[in-house]
């Protein structure tokens, strides 16, 4: 959608723009994140912001007011005149997302933002990304740490062979994939947990998978129900499982794929 | 349907930066002692020759360039020294940014990849063009001190078009350079590359014009021969800008096959003419014309070569 992989077939519009037609349009619109972003490291951090605001095409006065309110966005101000070499990996991204918001983009690309940070690191990263948002920045990420998508993301998409094969909010995923069933995990201690837990309204089975472990499917979120549940009888509650995270959603989706691949080769 | 917007735009940002860059690097600063030393080593050898042949030679002052004590007059050093600076400096210019990974944060600017190879080629060569207008500064200079003659007009004139011709021969050379280091990610094989194809075609290449002139020419005939051989030789950037600045810088020399049938014990006397009178500069220029052109062709060829490329190439990180 950049110009920076060759077009093959097919057409695409992006704010309403055709980018083999009106690169540079798109290109003032969209600011683009790649996957371990690279800067001119023997230039300090402004420095490699003015360049691009030149090529941006940017006054001088606007200029500097926006690399300036930029970079303290993102709490990178102090240290505008190190050096690009200096700069962790953290910082590096926090520089480029600067970079998206000087550009005052409408689009934000964002590939693989958070990999090979530190967890604080990424913690910071992602509240600047929760920002951008409130910019009215539309923020596209691609990640394999679906955890973290799933505290920033409005909606998923699932690509499997380059094509979306699943697309919405968390909670619309859930159902289209794992269907009418909610799996809970219970670890509790108690006299007679497992037919207590079969009598929730809801639940379909119950299964001990060891000695104070219990797994529930049941149609719904049952799990305030079992909690009060496991109380009344008594028993004491380690542990609740949360709801199934996007991981769970990605790997069943693709567990279901293969079972109906190898049901097709039979 | 014409794509929106001006190729251009981004360009004067692309060639400032290019140019801030290249002239705060080391390889500056070795291309200025470069130049200090070169013109002093050849002004120092040329008036020592000077001094011990002649007082009447009308274009003194073009001996400056073309004759020098020792193996090595000026044109001959600057015929390979052109091409290891260009290269020196070319080698990277495209892949250094893969290797960064800045390119594709340039990219995806509202520029078109346009602006960004023509921006680093305009600012090697504005580097470049600097170091040669120094050098040629220096040795006019140095002359001028040295000698105690001033040069008259036709010899300024002559010698700035020769400064214009290394120029051009620079720029075939950063062209070449710039070529590799699109084609190839790694800088070191980018400047393997381009120094290999340099030392080629300025080494290996007229020793096998003469066999291959001899395969390729139907009958045994000598001129023939000669021709072709000469035919082939100028593929070489270096042969026709030796060409050009035997012819430039030196007025008596009326064709740019004199020299070599002068090598060959030969002498070419066309009808009507006196050896080794001088010829007008507008004369000078004619005889060479067509090798001037081959060098801003090849510039240009090279470089739309490179820019075909890089227009297809994919950048994303």
């Amino acid at each position: 959608m950049l110009g920076l992989s060759d077009i093959t077939e097919g057409t695409a519009r992006v704010v309403g723009f055709d980018p083999v037609r009106e690169p540079l349009a798109v290109k003032r619109r969209v600011g683009y994140l790649p996957d371990q972003v690279g800067f001119y490291d023997g230039l300090t951090a402004a420095d490699n912001m003015r360049y691009m605001a030149r090529l941006i095409g940017l006054g001088r006065q606007e200029r500097d007011e926006r690399i300036k309110s930029a970079l303290e966005h993102v709490g990178l101000a102090e240290v505008a005149d190190r050096r690009v070499s200096t700069f962790s990996r953290g910082m590096r991204q926090r520089l480029g997302l600067a970079e998206i918001l000087m550009k005052d983009a409408q689009i934000a690309i964002l590939d693989e933002p958070t990999s090979g940070l530190d967890p604080l690191a990424t913690v910071e990263l992602l509240e600047i990304i929760r920002n951008l948002k409130k910019h009215n920045v539309s923020v596209l990420l691609s990640s394999h740490l679906l955890e973290r998508v799933q505290s920033v993301c409005d909606r998923v998409a699932l690509f499997s062979g380059g094509d979306i094969v699943l697309m919405g909010t968390v909670p619309e995923l859930r159902r289209q994939v794992l269907g009418g069933e909610f799996p809970v995990e219970i670890e509790a201690e108690g006299e007679g947990l497992r037919d207590r837990l079969a009598k929730v309204p809801g639940v379909r089975t119950v299964e001990a998978t060891g000695p104070r472990h219990f797994r529930l499917l049941a149609d719904r979120d049952v799990r305030p129900e079992a909690v009060v549940a496991v109380i009344e009888a008594g028993g004491r509650l380690y542990q609740i499982s949360d709801l199934p995270s996007l991981e769970m959603i990605y790997t069943r989706y693709f567990q279901n794929l293969s079972n109906e691949g190898a049901r097709h080769a039979a | 349907m014409r794509r929106e917007g001006s190729p251009w735009q981004g360009l004067g940002a692309v060639v400032l930066k290019e140019l801030s860059d290249h002239l705060s690097s080391w390889r500056m600063r070795i291309l200025e002692w470069l130049v200090v030393v070169v013109a002093a080593v050849t002004v120092y050898a040329a008036i020592q020759q000077i001094k011990e042949a002649t007082a009447e030679d009308p274009f003194l002052f073009l001996r400056l360039f073309t004759r020098a004590g020792g193996p090595l007059p000026l044109i001959a050093l600057l015929s390979f020294l052109v091409p290891l600076v260009s290269i020196g400096l070319g080698f990277d210019l495209v892949n250094s940014e893969h290797n960064q990974r800045t390119l594709s944060r340039v990219l995806s600017q509202p520029i078109y990849r346009d602006a960004l190879l023509l921006g680093k080629f305009l600012a090697g060569l504005a580097t470049l063009a600097i170091g040669l207008v120094a050098l040629w500064l220096l040795i006019i200079g140095l002359g001028l001190i040295m000698l105690g003659i001033p040069p008259g007009t036709e010899e300024v004139a002559r010698a700035f078009i020769f400064l214009l011709v290394t120029i051009v021969y620079a720029g075939v050379w950063l062209a070449l350079a710039m070529l590799f280091s699109i084609l190839f990610r790694s800088a070191a094989t980018a400047a393997l590359a381009a120094l290999g194809l340099w030392l080629f075609l300025t080494i290996l290449w007229p020793l096998l014009a003469q066999p291959i002139a001899n395969l390729i020419t139907p009958n045994g005939d000598i001129l023939a021969i000669l021709n072709t051989q000469q035919i082939l030789a100028r593929f070489a950037p270096s042969a026709l800008f030796n060409e050009i600045v035997a012819v430039v810088l030196d007025p008596s020399v009326r064709s740019t096959q004199q020299s070599m049938f002068a090598a060959m014990g030969l002498v070419l006397i066309e009808r009507g003419a006196i050896p080794d009178a001088p010829i007008p500069l507008l004369q000078s220029l004619l005889v060479v014309w067509g090798q001037i052109v081959g060098l801003v062709a090849g510039t240009i060829l090279l470089f739309v070569t490179g820019y075909i490329v890089f227009q297809r190439q994919e950048v994303r990180a």
